[in-house]
């Protein structure tokens, strides 16, 4: 196992005072902070290598493709993909599921047909659905949640079928910490001749993932929320899937022939990269890789584990309050409210006490809304988090309540 | 917590655990719900008019502790006031919340001047204000 304290000095944010008090974050779900070793890639990136990739015939442009090409060689490694070429980069988890229900949704979905997901999807699991079902005639299905938010699998075997055309589902959910038996989804999902698609936007970061063994045949995920900086995220496919698929953008880069009344398309995974990419961040995304898989994401996992039960037994001390999702088997993150207290109002008063938490819907309104709340507050943990930020959390939390209900007395 | 004093004053704490005019109108002149997608505050402010006056005002709905106490202060600061009145208020309260205007020193209203400087929180106070001014322009 890792040593924390040790970890911590790679992230230098983790420095900083909000006002007088240490910065305890605890919004990791929402992004990740990132380590030098990120940082310094970026920065030598253009500092020494920057120029557009694949096409120029000069010395810059020869680094800076076999850079960005390595971090491919890096994610898919990584992801446990088999090989480069169903290894797309993208702009994040959003992006890579609009490609796939674009490309993928607009040529293969017809009226009747379903497309099967969860209660608890982000809105970026949903929406693109939404679009292709609105364009294509195809329906969505929902998999309902158990009372401790795991997902109601018998119901799910009732839901997959004939009809089904595709399963899309969050692997690890951002709002109940839960992480949903996508393997068994995937079997489901290939029984009945339909296709599997993992959001791993909340497990890449901080469990270890194999699409191979996952079994699924695409999967999504966001740099920015495993060390990587924003504007690149991941779609990995089955090649053969992906080659009959069309494009999603048309452009730059993505062609082979282009004519004035036709083009065709270049070969995977460049047939989905149109126009330049977001080559430095793709580059610092590797190197964000690089760091996780030598701490181990065993380790990460374990560490989480053990910060996320621990932090759901603290909170749970606290009188009224109500904790979202199982009570072990969970992700490092806990959603909760206090009865007497807009999430709102907790999360500012929090920050003022140097702790970032997130309150809001995160982006999951049916999750929130099947809930019975309007909003939650939630405390998302990451590799480099301690007990001790746990504690400072719980300690803050009696404090603002203390400050709060003195005014209803 | 002495930032926390300037944005949870007493009169934002009074007017959120005690909201005057909490309510809902049946067969309102004006009657006007609006959402906060960033957060999912939601506002329903209700208006009876006797002749071109409010006489009549209430709200309904659920949000922060900021956008509660805006919403019950608005309430008494429209109550009374002609449709031209009331639109000069929220054009004004709008204005103060960007900083446009001075608050009044001896209204309620002055407690919110805190919440300036908590941009995320600036759409929480303005809710049930942009909800009545919307009503305003649809029960014409």
């Amino acid at each position: 196992m890792y040593d924390v304290e040790e970890i911590r000095k790679d992230f230098p944010i983790l420095e900083r005072r909000i006002g007088e008090k240490k910065l305890v974050y605890l919004d990791n779900a929402a992004t990740s902070q990132k380590p030098r070793r990120v940082i310094e890639t970026l920065t030598a990136y253009y500092e020494e290598h920057n120029a557009n990739i694949h096409r120029a015939v000069h010395r810059l442009a020869e680094e800076a493709t076999k850079a960005y090409e390595e971090a491919r060689e890096k994610v898919a490694v990584f992801l446990g993909a088999p090989e480069t070429t169903g290894l797309i980069f993208t702009r994040g988890t959003t992006e890579s599921i609009n490609l796939v229900a674009h490309a993928w949704g607009r040529k293969y979905l017809r009226e009747g047909d379903e497309v099967v997901l969860t209660e608890t999807e982000h809105h970026s699991n949903l929406v693109p659905w939404q679009l292709a079902a609105r364009d294509t005639g195809a329906r969505l299905r929902f998999i309902p949640i158990l009372e401790d938010g795991t997902l109601d699998m018998e119901e799910a075997e009732r839901l997959i079928g004939p009809r089904t055309k595709m399963v899309a589902c969050i692997h690890a959910s951002n709002v109940l910490g839960t992480i949903n038996l996508v393997e068994r989804l995937a079997e489901l999902a290939h029984e009945a001749g339909a296709l599997m698609l993992v959001d791993g936007a909340q497990s890449a970061p901080h469990l270890p993932v194999d699409v191979k063994k996952l079994g699924c045949d695409f999967f999504a995920c966001s740099g920015h929320k495993m060390l990587g900086p924003t504007g690149v995220g991941v779609l990995w496919g089955r090649p053969e899937l992906l080659e009959e698929m069309d494009p999603f953008l048309g452009g730059g880069e993505m062609i082979r022939e282009v004519h004035l009344d036709h083009s065709t398309w270049n070969d995977l995974p460049y047939k989905f990269e149109a126009g330049t990419m977001n080559i430095a961040q793709a580059v610092g995304l590797g190197a964000a890789v690089d760091y996780l898989s030598e701490l181990g994401m065993e380790d990460v996992r374990e560490h989480e584990r053990r910060l996320g039960e621990y932090a759901y037994r603290r909170l749970s001390e606290i009188g009224g309050i109500v904790l979202y999702g199982p009570k072990e088997d969970r992700t490092g993150l806990v959603s909760f409210s206090l009865p007497d207290m807009h999430p709102h109002d907790l999360s500012q008063l929090l920050d003022e006490e140097g702790v970032a938490i997130r309150s809001g819907h995160h982006c999951c309104q049916p999750l929130i809304r099947r809930l019975g709340v309007v909003a939650t507050a939630r405390a998302s943990f990451y590799l480099y988090n301690t007990e001790e930020e746990v504690n400072a959390l719980v300690e803050a939390l009696v404090r603002v309540r203390e400050f709060f209900g003195a005014f209803a007395r | 917590m002495s930032m926390m004093r300037e944005l949870y004053t007493q009169v934002i704490m009074d007017h959120y655990q005690r909201p005057r005019n909490r309510g809902e109108l049946e067969g309102a002149d004006l009657q006007e719900h609006l959402l906060n997608p960033l957060c999912g505050d939601e506002v329903t402010v209700y208006a009876v008019f006797d002749g071109d006056r409010v006489s009549d005002v209430k709200f309904s709905g659920h949000g922060c502790s900021i956008s509660q106490a805006s919403t019950s202060m608005m309430t008494e600061r429209l109550s009374g006031k002609s449709r031209k009145e009331a639109e000069a208020e929220i054009e004004g309260f709008k204005a103060m919340m960007i900083g446009e205007k001075e608050f009044p020193e001896t209204d309620d209203l002055a407690a919110l001047k805190g919440v300036i400087r908590y941009p995320s929180r600036i759409k929480c106070a303005t809710l049930a204000w942009t909800a009545f001014q919307k009503g305003l322009l649809e029960s014409k």
